[in-house]
């Protein structure tokens, strides 16, 4: 007999996250990191293991040695699996064409032996752009009894910012009989998550059909949900009622940091139950001098503050020397503030060092946007960087 | 890189020293220093050192221990050649475990004669320090010694069983002492780590089994310094053994000392196993002095000289100062503490106030609400 997977996840993560600037210069957006020890992809990673999915395929293309050295064998997330386990998949040759991914569809496409290798009942789709914890087992359970094509998970989002996502008009039931991808007078304001749930042999067809149609750009919100919504297969939504953050743009990335901090935090990393697995830092517990000052902050282990950390986030590694100041920032892994340094409104790359009485962004209410400096770089002492400036060179100062 | 050497760690022979920390768990897997166990030490020097294959040798209550080595890939010893290989004790109805180093040694002879290694490295598991083991095996070779001890120069603590060693300047060990009575004089303290030769260490075993000796410091090292070569090799980094409670607490707050910390950890080569807490939140109005906070801490109160464990929780207006808490330790409101030693799961509730003193932490055993 065959063995079987009930369900094998996808995750695509070949997106440039161009919006994010100087952070995804050498690196994918999934592996930016998140929330002091985290990178984007451990959420819907740690996701699919809560909900005991072990089969996920891990679709790269833009600069993804950073990623796959960070997945590596899946161990951090228990998926180093006999049977199953974690796959990075990124675009090959094969005998009769090769290509890169020209669209998600596309890039879902080509990895149809992998998928079926697996023989599974259901595919799940997913993005590696969201910070969110979710139970995709629900949504499997309710794809299986409405017997659907395709479930979707939806959000409600503002009706102002509605336009912004790809919409759902549902019936009561919750069965789906419109698209709109970013509509600019939207009907409803349930978003589209970017989490699908096919029935696999539905999958396959519609995939195979998209591919041999030269008008389609391969993508699933554009062109195969349209198309099985055409053809008359029934589509369903699936509600989440959650914490979820599209952490495609700076201020996004920064706010959703923000969301971790205080004693009843609007998003929870630190829940036991759904525990949040990650590739740990091998480093010892950070360590708080005599003159540190930490306030409604998150630091990660390996840091060393002797200056004063205000309402921000730090990954491990970070150094804070006397004298200096961190305030409303993000400063990610083995970044170094030197002593006198002020760092206001500001997310701080990995390994940048910000030179001693240096002046990194403005204070939040006066900051024309949010200061961003790209990895491995160094500020001079003394420089001053205006705010809502990007920097991704060493910096001497103007 | 060591050639070809085999590590052994001893998880139970100092169990004695500290029975407050040692009643549920064995020496060697006492947390230490906010995020690992004594016994990090120990496999990171010898993993460091090239070494691929560690035998551990275990003898009681080793639940903790088992459980914290897992497989052995946090200090990539998950191998298929070697690895970590976990040695209980032997016994039968006629043997009893082991009771002294000896009969510990004399039950792993099988996993000795099956390795094929030159060297063995035998090493106590509640070690403190960041050894080099590779330059300790080029000194053994270069000095063509059948033993080396390692020591270092201290004024020492006095403990249930230690030794201390007389060398010439050849750094040959001239005298052995057993317990002697420690003064404030520097003595050259044994640190329990010791390189030998794999075979000349099993002829011994069965030599010293077949006279009927029964210990391995007093009948055989100490009383064949003209017939054996045995050297000293001095460790001049920092070093402390698990004398006493006092000891483990002077040692945990060594840790808040930059040059220690840099010493042992600056590297970032001390493995450990990790658990995927969540980092730590200092909450508003925390005040933190002086501490090393491990991750998945919560700290809403004032907390100084400290060391803190995974998933502590300080409550508003506790003040917590000069003390040691273990994982998930739990501390209410409006508690103050003072050289105070938790282990792991302890809840004080609110408005309680503990002190110790240095020479007598206070100790909450593990699990007790107070």
């Amino acid at each position: 007999m065959q063995r079987k997977k009930e369900c094998v996840a996808m995750l695509l993560a070949g997106g440039q996250g161009s919006r994010l600037y100087a952070l995804t210069n050498n690196i994918a957006k999934p592996a930016v990191a998140f929330g002091a020890k985290y990178r984007i992809i451990d959420f819907p990673l740690s996701n699919c293991v809560n909900s005991g999915i072990d089969t996920v395929g891990v679709l790269t293309q833009y600069e993804p040695l950073e990623l796959n050295e960070y997945i590596g064998n899946g161990q951090p997330w228990d998926l180093d699996r006999i049977f199953g386990g974690v796959h990075i998949l990124p675009p090959y040759q094969a005998k009769k064409r090769s290509s890169w991914y020209e669209g998600t569809a596309n890039a879902i496409f080509q990895n149809m032996s992998f998928m079926k290798k697996y023989n599974p009942d259901y595919v799940l789709i997913l993005s590696g752009d969201h910070i969110y914890k979710m139970n995709y087992a629900g949504m499997l359970r309710a794809h299986a009894e409405s017997g659907a094509a395709c479930t979707i998970a939806a959000i409600e989002v503002p009706l102002k910012e509605a336009s912004r996502f790809g919409i759902l008009n549902v019936r009561e039931d919750g069965s789906i009989y419109q698209f709109e991808e970013k509509p600019k007078v939207p009907k409803s304001n349930l978003a589209s998550m970017g989490i699908y749930v096919f029935t696999a042999d539905k999958l396959y067809k519609y995939l195979e059909e998209d591919d041999q149609n030269p008008d389609s750009s391969k993508d699933f919100g554009k062109d195969v949900l349209p198309t099985m919504l055409n053809a008359g297969e029934k589509m369903m939504s699936y509600r989440f009622e959650g914490y979820w953050k599209d952490v495609g743009t700076i201020s996004a990335l920064w706010e959703s940091n923000m969301d971790l901090l205080g004693t009843d935090p609007t998003f929870d990393v630190g829940d036991p139950t759904w525990k949040i697995h990650s590739r740990n830092p091998l480093a010892p517990p950070e360590y708080i001098s005599d003159t540190g000052e930490v306030d409604n902050s998150m630091i990660a282990l390996g840091c060393e503050i002797s200056g004063k950390v205000k309402h921000s986030v730090l990954s491990s590694n970070v150094v804070v020397e006397k004298g200096a100041t961190v305030t409303d920032s993000v400063i990610m892994s083995g970044t170094v503030i030197k002593s006198g340094a002020k760092v206001c409104y500001s997310v701080i790359d990995e390994n940048v060092t910000v030179g001693k009485k240096a002046c990194i962004g403005a204070d939040k209410d006066d900051a024309s946007g949010i200061t961003v400096l790209g990895r491995n770089i160094a500020v001079a002492d003394g420089a001053r960087v205006e705010s809502g400036k990007i920097i991704d060179k060493d910096y001497k100062g103007e | 890189m060591a050639r070809s050497a085999v590590g052994v760690v001893f998880c139970n022979i100092q169990d004695k020293n500290i029975p407050e920390l040692s009643a549920l768990r064995s020496i060697a897997s006492v947390p230490f220093a906010g995020r690992y166990r004594l016994i990090d030490f120990a496999l990171s020097n010898l993993v460091n050192a090239g070494i691929t294959t560690v035998g551990i040798v275990t003898k009681n209550n080793y639940q903790s221990l088992i459980d914290h080595i897992g497989s052995g890939k946090e200090w990539d010893l998950a191998r298929k050649d070697g690895g970590i290989i976990l040695l209980p004790p032997y016994s039968n109805e006629t043997d009893a475990p082991y009771t002294n180093r000896l009969e510990a040694l004399k039950g792993i002879t099988v996993f000795l004669r099956h390795r094929n290694e030159d060297y063995v490295v035998l090493y106590d598991g509640d070690a403190v320090a960041r050894l080099d083991v590779a330059d300790v095996i080029r000194f053994h070779e270069e000095s063509r010694a059948d033993i080396t001890m390692v020591y270092h120069e201290s004024v020492g603590v006095e403990s249930h069983y230690y030794m201390t060693l007389d060398t010439d300047r050849s750094n040959r060990v001239k005298a052995i002492r057993i317990n002697p009575k420690l003064g404030d004089k520097k003595v050259k303290m044994y640190m329990s780590v010791m390189v030998i030769q794999r075979e000349y260490l099993m002829n011994i075993i069965q030599n010293a089994v077949q006279s009927g000796f029964s210990s391995f410091g007093r009948d055989i090292l100490s009383k064949n310094l003209d017939t054996m070569k045995i050297y000293g090799y001095k460790f001049d980094g920092y070093y402390t053994g698990m004398a006493s409670l006092p000891t483990y607490f002077k040692a945990n707050m060594d840790m808040l000392n930059k040059d220690v910390r840099n010493e042992l950890f600056g590297a970032r080569d001390i493995y450990t196993k990790v658990r995927d807490s969540a980092p730590s939140k200092y909450i508003e109005g925390a005040v933190v002095k002086n501490s090393l906070i491990s991750d998945g801490c919560t700290i809403e109160g004032t907390v100084e000289n400290s060391i803190l464990f995974r998933g502590v929780k300080i409550g508003k207006g506790s003040v917590v100062r000069n003390s040691v808490l273990m994982q998930e330790t739990v501390i209410g409101s409006g508690v103050k503490l003072d050289c105070v030693i938790t282990d792991k799961n302890v809840v004080i509730r609110d408005r309680r106030h503990l002190s110790g003193c240095e020479e007598l932490p206070y100790f909450v055993a593990k699990g007790k609400m107070l």
